[in-house]
């Protein structure tokens, strides 16, 4: 019995290891910052400001945005157009048949974007951290721009006057007897109003933010789930020894 | 007033000093046996003393049901059942619902602890011979029980209308289509509609929270009935009944209630730390009890690059995938190849033998003239169907593993191997070298219940004790 239970530990670990492999250009690590109120409400900030004009984030109310430390007059002076009310959901103006005629697609919509987009290279916050530090100039598309995370991709690069422009630079190297394009590096061709540095925290912020808001009881979710584990712990102790109370009887 | 008379005979009188709670206990005991109905089932029940880890999934399974329709009854209160409503209500209940992100990942995650707790409980019955005789019929409503289980799971997929949700659902309602004639028909009676669309999620709603939980939830009460009736087995097989002392009790019998309870108290607190860390600290246990493609609402024109059921599905998924049209061929080899065998090797009259052989050849003609999708469902649907017939197919002397020939061991050890890989490729995308193995593992699963009649019986068994083996705590 214990052999069974030994292979079938073997069999389930090995196939872990199998489970890791990756697609596409590998995620760079996001920061964790969904319990930093400065960096969440920073992001909150440049997610209405260059974001929430074409995209929606139809399940979070402007009001939920209080969890992480702003009044409701504060959201009403900064965040809300002068239409919305404070405890309205942040859909979007945009007319799906425009967005259609401008970009090939909808906009999706982002309240869970971060939890739909993990995968086996990392987690949605992940992807998206590297999403928005990929673009790069390319003539040959529509938007002018395109995206090593995400190739092809319909969304310019609206946030390219805080990084500024870079091209990419291909090199031809062969590969099983084809020719292929393999990704060198960046070159930047006008700065932006961030250092790269800058930039990288600002959308670590932004991402962070996309982060909480897939999921605003995340951080009350651990914390009560600490207490509830305590609690079962020391339950579990007690029904252990009041187990072996009974049984002392049974020979 | 004769009859008063009887009638009253009947009656338990209780003296009017007796406390006030035995007085009531009384006036009900004399309309409902409620005192009897915990006797039997609790206090009086016994139960074999030598149960080991294996048995406490029988009671998780209850704690678990109880949990899956509790938080039920509370999303059906937010949930909406319209195709354009449901997503958003589902993301409404995480955030607006006070507590209601609690209430859907304790949903969420037991249904995945409904399957790992099931499929333990299934297994002890496997290991130790739980279903051989006078114990088939608690068998086969597990069996059943299963089943429905497996429908519950299905359709409530569909309820929080993400693509993964969405695709699910085209896809295994789309095999109903594969059945020669009906096919389409039955398909469309499905999904009530040509694709999966709002009727779809409609009927999948009732079906979910209504039709299927009555009847699980009553056939939950005839296994457990049936199960009292007959007595559980126990990790040596050996029937603790045959052995009683003077009072009529089972000498390794121990009541139910408290012995098992306080143990079930304690497996209930080991589960719920398990259980109650996934919810709190991993409700998508890495895209496995969520999956991430689910976090984007239904779009029917947009189809996933890769739809997979989830987990506790995958192993029947796999076998789904394993019938390709180079399979059936093998399925017709076989067929034929048993027959002739039949026909060759066995004592039996020549009109069985000939039934035997105008069934192959029946079958390898159906195999060969319909479609490999259809052959793919029937094998999906055998691979649950045969666990019915399990106690008629195990001819082996005794019950338990633990005086199975040794070599037993290793089947048991091989067949959950494979149930693993089977899941495990049924997560993974197509490939060649997935398909082969698939192929080989649904052979073998079929193959190891379908020749258990015969293997079961080779190998010399060890000598099975009298009494169970049990050693003090």
């Amino acid at each position: 019995m214990k052999k069974i239970l030994l292979s079938l530990l073997l069999t389930v670990c090995s196939f872990s290891t199998v489970l890791a492999n990756s697609e596409g250009i590998a995620w760079d690590r996001a920061p964790n910052k969904t319990n930093d109120v400065v960096s969440l409400q920073n992001g909150a900030k440049l997610f209405v400001n260059y974001c929430l004009n074409c995209h929606s984030a139809a399940y979070m109310r402007f009001n939920r945005l209080t969890d992480i430390g702003l009044t409701e007059a504060q959201i009403k002076d900064n965040l809300l157009f002068t239409t919305d009310k404070v405890g309205d959901n942040m859909k979007v103006a945009m007319d799906p048949k425009q967005a259609k005629e401008w970009f090939g697609g909808v906009p999706p919509d982002l309240t869970v974007i971060a939890r739909s987009r993990a995968g086996h290279n990392g987690t949605g916050a992940d992807y998206l951290y590297t999403y928005l530090r990929s673009y790069y100039r390319d003539e040959s598309k529509a938007t002018g721009w395109n995206n090593l995370a995400y190739p092809n991709v319909g969304m310019p690069h609206v946030l390219w006057q805080l990084q500024g422009q870079r091209k990419a630079v291909f090199e031809t190297t062969r590969e099983h007897g084809h020719e292929v394009q393999v990704f060198k590096s960046y070159e930047q061709i006008t700065p932006g109003a961030m250092t790269s540095v800058q930039y990288d925290e600002a959308i670590g912020d932004l991402v962070g933010y996309l982060q909480w808001m897939g999921e605003p009881s995340q951080n009350t979710r651990v914390q009560v789930g600490v207490w509830v584990l305590l609690f079962l712990l020391v339950f579990t102790l007690f029904a252990w020894r009041l187990n072996a109370a009974y049984w002392r009887d049974i020979h | 007033m004769i009859e008063v008379q009887t009638n009253m005979a009947q009656f338990k009188e209780i003296s009017p000093n007796a406390p006030m709670a035995d007085k009531l206990l009384n006036w009900v005991d004399n309309r409902f046996p409620a005192s009897k109905l915990y006797k039997e089932h609790l206090s009086e029940y016994y139960a074999p003393k030598n149960f080991n880890f294996f048995y406490f999934f029988g009671s998780l399974a209850m704690l678990v049901l109880v949990i899956q329709i509790v938080t039920g009854i509370f999303l059906v209160m937010h949930y909406k059942p319209e195709a354009s409503m449901a997503f958003a209500s589902v993301e409404y209940i995480m955030r607006d619902v006070p507590w209601g992100w609690l209430i859907r990942y304790m949903h969420s995650t037991g249904a995945s602890a409904f399957f790992v707790v099931v499929y333990l409980h299934m297994f002890r019955g496997l290991i130790y011979g739980s279903y051989r005789q006078p114990r088939e019929l608690v068998w086969i409503f597990g069996c059943t029980i299963f089943l429905c289980l497996m429908a519950e799971a299905f359709m409530g997929y569909l309820l929080p209308w993400g693509q993964m949700s969405y695709w699910g659902a085209q896809v295994i309602v789309n095999l109903f289509s594969a059945v020669p004639f009906i096919g389409p028909d039955l398909a469309l009676l499905i999904r009530g509609d040509f694709v999966v669309g709002d009727a779809t999620l409609n009927r999948f709603f009732s079906f979910h929270v209504i039709a299927v939980p009555l009847v699980l939830v009553g056939l939950v009460a005839a296994h457990i009935i049936a199960l009292h009736e007959v007595g559980s087995n126990n990790p040596d097989g050996v029937e603790i009944k045959a052995k009683k002392d003077a009072n009529g009790i089972p000498l390794d019998g121990i009541p139910f209630h408290p012995y098992y309870t306080v143990h079930d108290i304690f497996g209930v607190g080991v589960f719920l730390i398990v259980f109650c860390s996934i919810i709190f600290f991993a409700p998508e246990l890495g895209g496995y009890f969520l999956e991430y493609n689910n976090f984007i609402p239904a779009d029917p024109l947009k189809t996933p690059a890769h739809i997979a059921p989830v987990w506790y599905f995958t192993p029947y998924y796999s076998m789904l995938r394993a019938i390709t049209s180079e399979m059936v061929n093998v399925l017709i080899v076989i067929a034929l190849g048993s027959a002739a065998w039949v026909a060759l090797k066995t004592q039996l009259s020549v009109v069985v033998k000939g039934a035997v052989a105008a069934a192959a050849v029946v079958v390898s003609l159906m195999m060969f003239s319909i479609d490999a999708k259809f052959w793919g469902v029937v094998v999906m649907g055998g691979a649950v169907v045969i666990l019915f017939f399990l106690p008629w197919l195990d001819h082996c002397e005794v019950k338990s593993i633990r005086y199975k020939p040794e070599w037993h061991k290793i089947m048991y050890g091989i067949f959950v191997i494979n149930f693993v890989v089977l899941a495990y490729l049924g997560v993974q995308p197509p490939s060649h070298i997935g398909e082969r193995v698939s192929q080989v593992g649904t052979l073998f699963y079929f193959g190891f219940f379908l020749l258990m009649p015969w293997w079961s019986k080779i190998g010399q068994t060890k000598v099975v004790p009298e009494r169970v083996v049990f050693q003090a705590h």
